[in-house]
């Protein structure tokens, strides 16, 4: 081959490169290994992980231990699902630009909005491309982000919003929702979008339309990030003044993997297709009059526009957002109805079960549909450590972001998590809040 | 009587998964109810409730997998043939990879598990960060950013947050023309004015054009090293002393580090902020357009702007209430990535967690850690290749690139599709299709449309912007000798043909499930969803 190429070794080939910027030396890094090797020390290191397998696990907070059904693993592992590249040539892939085209829609139809892209990287980061949108599309200089929208997102818009030169202020949260009243009052012109999530961090089904009008008096655009899962059953964000819905996708067949990756979901009001980040799949003819798709509207995208696009957006996150659109196709136009009841019923059962032991309330008195939060009168980390112990991931400590619900604890159920796991939860939780109160009244 | 010669797929009358939905059918089954029935009215108020179900299919399990497995066969896959797409670095994703992925302890941890229960996850993501900041010359890594754009992103950011903490408010970030789309649309996002630099005769910056648009105002230079050429910019030393000079950041585009890993590093090359794709390099498979992730590397100065939270390395008797102290990934020192221990001799063992006291951070990008599960497969791959594994890959991705550059010219195709710039090239390169164009009377799309139906999918096309209908190959060091033989080969037959006729060309492809298709009525009559 070097013979062909007409040099004498590899070293020339990297000629270009200037001898004092040659490493000289071989990385810092092990020798290579076989591919057993490989595999069981990765083994080992996922063992010392305490997976949703080997514990009861109530944690949510963004992320959902739902089952995700076999036949996802299946078609996500076909290589003609999990190797090409985004589909820039459109004979070639229209597997992937239907699946784009199905997702979509099925986007939509939650949604109840209609035109959605075909992902976004994940959630918090799908609110803050939202938080752009509204920059592109008013170009006004505030925006009003709730208390109740998840802690990573409201961090990630900030973020964000530096960049593109807007400022960030909270609304504050009262009995555990949106206060309207605060809104109301921080509302004026120069408001670019306001920012709702649904239901909120706490759990708490938030009252969308009226928040949604008071924002539209004041020509501000809402954006709301929605959890998919529950809309079988909570209005969709379409039908409640919404101009943007965003959302973690995870929920929809998505592994937990640590976090990521899952995918984010972006739907918004027909005004604003042009500008809407990302890939978006379009149907069409061929020469043959068949019927195909392509990606479309790509003069939004960065690689045609580029400093003028309306996002940087470039690889996000389609096999992920395949899952989605499996899963939704195996829950169907009925089950996600009955899993979204199922779920509100068991989650008031847990809050009506917990809130009943001693040392445990209610943190509010709101609707909940998939999670809740509790007030603990013994310190939270303590009572979560010896949950753990005895097998119960009892929750996410609301501490963790917020000092000021450092007594908060966020309970979070699925279709995994049984009437008898739930009063199991009870029984560990109450002997733990017992303990730590007499643990703390030993001390005093 | 005649043949149909057409292929099933082509036959085929498409449906989507909703046109296929038949009421009353479903796949789940769900677990019944096992709680005293409520009334839901009770549990959500009418306002909030949904008066009709969201139109989703209805359909069995067989159908929706008949469905998708028939979809997945209307794809061309890396794993089923040549795929030299310049610049996306198409090569071989290693199946190993998708096992330790889905080991329970990986799929299914929960992201606020407490760090005490996900040191094995911690601990990958450090040794991660000890490879990458090795790799890369830098000294600091976050994890955090999902994709190569989302790296830029906090870069720019980072690059904000240096300057303005040093009460200076530029208003300007240099690209190179050549530069790939997402640097520009990046400078917009964070709020900087985008300044193109010219590229040199020989394929390089236009150093005079930098000097002369290098000032106070300019708050960062973007830069592909090899670039979006495919070469290596021999003057990249003079660049940064250029950039630092007035005082601003230089940001390493790592969309093409395969060429270079082991051989140089961009912290050598005085960058600043290094990106890196692992969905391009380190072989996370591309799912058709993500999963991806885009982990930075930074220098010293830019470390306290990361994004939050920050992993470190607590030794015993540091932790708890010591934020601000520990390790951090790069610093310590033949910490080797991937070393079965990490603890120092006689400490107790070593404890990994998050730190969010990081007061002059940027913030969050994202939710959570960022991709974990491509950090498993980014882990995997750089223990199972090790240092010399790792130089082997730039090494045979620049061979490779060279070969077929040398294997296109025997064939004889250099006169129809000159190389753009005339040199030895780094893992991949540009040829212009012009001359094809003006002699032979076909595109380079027409040649990449033909190239499906031999089985190959076409290089990227019509980038960089600055060559004349420009074909960017890259091959990659998993592509064997015989392939780029045969890639060669047709491309030789292709231009061959076109001779003869050029429309069968301009027609291509044939053989594919659908022909080419209307992209302009796309655009112009958007539908974008299914209609009910």
């Amino acid at each position: 081959m070097l013979a062909e190429i007409g040099v004498d070794s590899i070293e020339d080939l990297f000629a270009d490169v200037p001898d004092d910027l040659l490493l000289g030396r071989e990385l810092d890094l092990p020798p290579g290994r076989t591919e057993a090797e490989v595999y069981e020390h990765l083994r080992a290191l996922a063992e010392r992980n305490v997976s949703t397998e080997r514990e009861t696990c109530f944690l949510g907070a963004g992320m959902y231990d739902h089952y995700v059904p076999a036949l996802i693993d299946s078609i996500l592992s076909r290589s003609e699902f999990l190797t090409p590249y985004t589909p820039y040539q459109p004979e070639v892939s229209q597997g992937g630009l239907q699946v784009m085209f199905e997702y979509q829609t099925a986007i939509c139809e939650l949604t109840a909005l209609p035109v959605a892209n075909a992902s976004m990287y994940e959630g918090p980061s799908a609110l803050a491309a939202a938080g752009y949108l509204a920059k592109l599309a008013n170009g006004r200089p505030r925006m009003l982000v709730s208390r109740g929208v998840h802690p990573h997102s409201r961090e990630t818009l900030e973020t964000l919003a530096v960049g593109y030169g807007t400022t960030v202020e909270q609304v504050t949260l009262r009995d555990g929702v949106t206060d309207r009243e605060a809104l109301t009052n921080a509302l004026a012109g120069d408001v670019s979008a306001i920012f709702l999530q649904q239901p909120n961090f706490l759990g708490a089904v938030e009252d969308i339309a009226p928040l949604a009008a008071a924002a539209h008096e004041h020509g501000a655009l809402v954006v709301c990030a929605c959890d998919p899962l529950t809309l079988g059953v909570l209005a969709p964000p379409g039908e409640c003044g919404v101009d943007v819905a965003v959302g973690e996708g995870q929920t929809l067949g998505n592994r937990l993997d640590f976090g990521g990756p899952s995918f984010g979901f972006f739907a918004a009001t027909e005004e604003h297709l042009r500008r809407m980040p990302g890939r978006i799949a379009g149907e069409t003819v061929d020469a043959d009059g068949r019927r195909g798709f392509v990606l479309t509207l790509q003069t939004r995208e960065q690689h045609i526009r580029r400093e003028r696009a309306t996002s940087n957006i470039c690889t996000s996150q389609a096999l992920n957002a395949l899952g989605g659109v499996i899963y939704l196709s195996w829950l169907g136009r009925r089950g996600i109805v009955e899993l979204g009841e199922l779920l509100a019923q068991r989650t008031a059962y847990a809050r009506d079960t917990l809130s009943a032991l001693p040392g445990v309330s209610a943190l509010h008195d709101q609707p909940v549909v998939r999670e809740f939060a509790v007030h603990l009168q013994a310190p939270v980390e303590a009572v979560l450590e010896r949950c753990a112990a005895a097998g119960i991931n009892a929750g996410y400590a609301l501490g963790r972001d917020d000092p000021e619900l450092a007594d908060g604890l966020l309970i979070a159920l699925t279709e995994q998590r049984s009437r008898a796991d739930i009063d199991r939860l009870a029984d560990v939780l109450g002997a733990a809040v017992a303990a730590e109160l007499e643990h703390v009244g030993t001390r005093a | 009587m005649t043949v149909d010669t057409q292929t099933p797929q082509q036959r085929e009358q498409v449906k989507t998964i909703f046109e296929k939905s038949h009421p009353g059918r479903r796949a789940a089954t769900l677990p019944a109810l096992d709680v005293p029935a409520r009334s839901l009215d009770e549990l959500i108020p009418a306002v909030s409730r949904r008066a009709s179900p969201p139109a989703l299919p209805e359909i069995s399990e067989p159908e929706i997998v008949r469905h998708y497995n028939r979809l997945s066969q209307r794809n061309f896959d890396l794993d089923s043939g040549f795929y030299p797409l310049g610049s996306c670095t198409m090569k071989h994703n290693p199946k190993l990879h998708e096992r330790v992925a889905a080991l329970p302890g990986n799929a299914r941890l929960h992201p606020a598990q407490v760090p005490a229960r996900a040191q094995g996850a911690l601990e990958l993501m450090w040794h991660l960060e000890c490879a990458l900041s090795e790799i890369a010359g830098l000294p600091h890594v976050s994890l955090q950013p999902s994709a190569g754009s989302h790296g830029e992103l906090a870069g720019v950011l980072l690059t904000r947050a240096y300057h303005e903490d040093r009460g200076e408010h530029r208003t300007k970030v240099l690209t190179p023309d050549t530069a790939h789309g997402t640097n520009p649309a990046t400078v917009t996002m964070a709020g900087y004015e985008v300044v193109k630099v010219g590229t040199a005769p020989d394929g390089g910056v236009d150093v005079d054009d930098l000097i002369a648009k290098a000032d106070e105002q300019v708050a960062c230079l973007m830069l592909t090293n090899p670039n979006t050429l495919g070469l290596f910019d021999s003057n990249i030393a003079e660049i940064a002393r250029i950039v630092h000079g007035v005082g601003a950041t230089l940001y390493y585009d790592g969309a093409n580090l395969n060429a270079i890993m082991g051989v140089t590093r961009p912290g050598d090359m005085g960058f600043d902020i290094v990106h890196f794709n692992l969905h391009k390099s380190f072989t996370q498979p591309h799912g058709g357009g993500g999963p991806g992730s885009g982990p930075i590397a930074v220098s010293e100065r830019m470390e306290p702007y990361l994004p939050r939270p920050v992993l470190v390395r607590r030794h015993g008797d540091e932790r708890a209430g010591s934020a601000g102290s520990g390790d951090v990934a790069g610093t310590t020192g033949g910490d080797r990535a991937g070393a079965e221990n990490g603890d120092r001799p006689g400490s107790e063992p070593a404890f990994y967690e998050l730190d969010f006291e990081r007061p002059k951070s940027i913030g969050r990008l994202r939710g959570f850690q960022g991709n974990y599960g491509v950090f498993v497969r980014a882990y995997a791959y750089i223990c199972s290749l090790g240092a010399d594994g790792l130089r082997d890959v730039a090494e045979t991705s620049v061979l490779n690139a060279n070969y077929l550059l040398a294997r296109l010219r025997r064939a004889g195709v250099a006169e129809y599709l000159p190389v753009a710039y005339d040199r030895l090239c780094m893992h991949e390169f540009v040829l212009s299709g012009a001359p094809m164009k003006r002699e032979l009377k076909i595109r380079t799309l027409d040649l990449a449309k033909r190239l499906l139906d031999h089985g190959f999918h076409p290089p990227t096309v019509y980038f960089p912007l600055l060559v004349d209908e420009a074909l960017l190959i890259e091959p990659t060091e998993t592509e064997t000798r015989e392939t780029l033989d045969a890639f060669a080969d047709v491309i030789a037959e292709i231009l061959r043909e076109a001779r003869e006729d050029p429309e069968i060309a301009r027609n291509a492809p044939y053989s594919t499930p659908v022909r080419r298709l209307d992209e302009a009525r796309a655009a112009k009559h958007p539908v974008i969803r299914q209609r009910r």
